[in-house]
């Protein structure tokens, strides 16, 4: 089957930025990832984009010439951007074009993602007694691993700390001010053992990546990224997810794992060969629980890997080298798609001050989001 | 004594001696599910029977709820809010299921420990009726 190139790429700032629309974030981001391939819009054979608070993403061609291109407009929650470089990818892979562009933005209001029973097919009683808040679940899910595991609140600071200071090395990273060990272990407590300056944010941002053939990539750059394997999976019976008002007695892999190992086969490279990593950092605990999940190391090998700081930018296994979304926040839309940015600088050796000592030659992605969904992508130079 | 009404009929048996949380088992798998549903999570069966649900069982994971925000709409005015503590209870031989947990502190919360079902009081309606909801207590 034919391969997937990455030939442009492109971020807008993650932050707050006042009354500048999403869209127009979205548009500049295309722009610049066009730029770099060296194309134009009129190239673009097939487009995907997605966002939640945003608008409607084919809006963009409006602004770009609009040409009739095939624009799926695509919202998969947290693993949005991840969907929509999977549909670019898949339009490539069947043949209907030779190169596709992702596209992901969004503005979200200040505070919790907001939303209704009726959305997750509950009964009103759910969100009355006080259930309908997806940090809960990040937190419960993180009690039950840390009492398996004995991973402690230490670990729990350690990967913030990371990457707040991967934030003040990335001039695109929302929070640059690298809160220290000290103020993240005295902010609040918000859902035990979560505190505030261990989660990010929702937020504003936009990205864009242009993809090929990759037999036609040296046409367009000098350093194309393959996408060597791209998996979306939902959840199986069994496993603790988003909202659910009862948990089966049997576990089940989450769909993390399942999206992992899908990519791994796909790409025909196991985990020992990943040299660098973007998790979704929702909490620093994801981070740490999403380090096994993805197969880079076994269940409870964290604490020890975090402490021995294999997972800073100059560890044997950087992760969110760019801050990740503690330190960037989540535009929902694009978050997928800053992660896959940042490993693409990374292996082009263009990550700046926040480039590994080793341009790394293999990279994953992951993403997850309610109510059980995650997207995993590998990447090769 | 006031008018006690579920939060939802669907919930729990009640009025009643010994109130039980409602659930349903696939006839096809034996599945145990919670809230009833019309099909069966684990195979897609449709054919379920109506069960009740074990009071007693442990404590499988817990967090809390210690802010108010946009969304957690039970408190109509922030300034009443209460930190509250929810988790999920391992009922033996059926499932985990999601509740509040009766508790004043963390430090009361350890996973694996006792905890029994009860209907309490969650809000009152303006005409006076109490509104109720399961939870689980520490034994």
């Amino acid at each position: 089957m034919e391969g997937v190139a990455v030939i442009g790429i492109a971020q807008h700032p993650f932050g707050r930025f006042g009354d500048k629309t999403a869209l127009d974030m979205g548009l500049e981001s295309i722009r610049e990832a066009l730029q770099d391939a060296g194309i134009e819009w009129k190239d673009v054979q097939y487009a995907a984009g997605g966002t939640r608070d945003g608008g409607r993403a084919d809006q963009l061609c409006g602004k770009l010439g609009p040409n009739g291109v095939p624009f799926n407009n695509l919202y998969n929650g947290c693993a949005t951007g991840g969907s929509s470089l999977g549909a670019a990818c898949m339009a490539i892979k069947s043949g209907i074009a030779d190169i596709a562009l992702a596209v992901g933005f969004d503005k979200h209001p200040r505070g919790m993602f907001l939303t209704t029973v009726q959305d997750y097919g509950l009964k009103q009683w759910y969100q009355d007694v006080g259930f309908l808040a997806t940090v809960q679940f990040f937190a419960m899910k993180a009690q039950r691993y840390m009492h398996d595991y004995d991973i402690t609140e230490d670990s729990l600071i350690r990967v913030a700390e990371k990457n707040y200071h991967n934030g003040t090395l990335n001039p695109k990273a929302w929070r640059r001010d690298g809160l220290n060990y000290e103020a993240i272990k005295n902010s609040t407590m918000l859902s035990n053992p979560l505190r505030q300056y261990m989660l990010c944010s929702p937020g504003e941002g936009a990205a864009a990546v242009v993809l090929c053939k990759a037999s036609i990539a040296k046409r367009y750059t000098s350093k194309p990224i393959y996408i060597k394997g791209i998996a979306l999976r939902t959840r199986a019976f069994g496993s603790l997810e988003v909202f659910t008002p009862a948990k089966p007695l049997e576990d089940a892999p989450t769909p993390v794992v399942l999206a992992s190992q899908a990519a791994y086969e796909m790409a025909g490279i196991g985990p020992d060969e990943i040299e660098v990593a973007q998790l979704q950092d929702t909490e620093s605990a994801h981070e740490i629980m999403h380090m096994a999940e993805t197969g880079l190391c076994k269940d409870g090998e964290q604490t020890k890997m975090i402490q021995d700081g294999e997972t800073k930018i100059t560890g044997r296994l950087p992760i969110n080298t760019d801050g990740g979304l503690i330190a960037n926040g989540e535009p929902i839309g694009a978050s997928a798609l800053r992660q896959v940015y940042e490993v693409c600088l990374q292996m082009r050796g263009e990550a700046g001050l926040h480039q590994m000592p080793k341009q790394p030659k293999t990279a994953l992605t992951q993403v997850y989001g309610a109510p059980g969904i995650s997207n995993v992508v590998i990447l090769s130079r | 004594m006031q008018k006690q009404v579920p939060i939802d009929a669907d919930l729990f048996t009640w009025p009643a001696a010994e109130p039980k949380l409602k659930a349903n088992e696939c006839n096809d798998c034996g599945n145990v599910i919670f809230p009833i549903n019309t099909a069966c999570p684990k195979c897609g069966g449709t054919s379920l029977k109506d069960i009740e649900l074990k009071t007693k069982g442990t404590l499988w994971t817990w967090t809390s709820q210690n802010y108010w925000t946009k969304g957690l709409n039970d408190y109509k005015d922030p300034k009443d809010f209460k930190e509250y503590f929810i988790g999920y209870v391992e009922l033996p031989g059926q499932v985990r299921v999601e509740s509040r947990l009766l508790v004043n502190d963390a430090s009361e919360l350890k996973i694996g420990m006792d905890m029994e079902m009860v209907i309490v009081p969650f809000r009152v309606e303006p005409d006076g009726t109490e509104t109720m909801i399961y939870a689980f207590k520490p034994v």
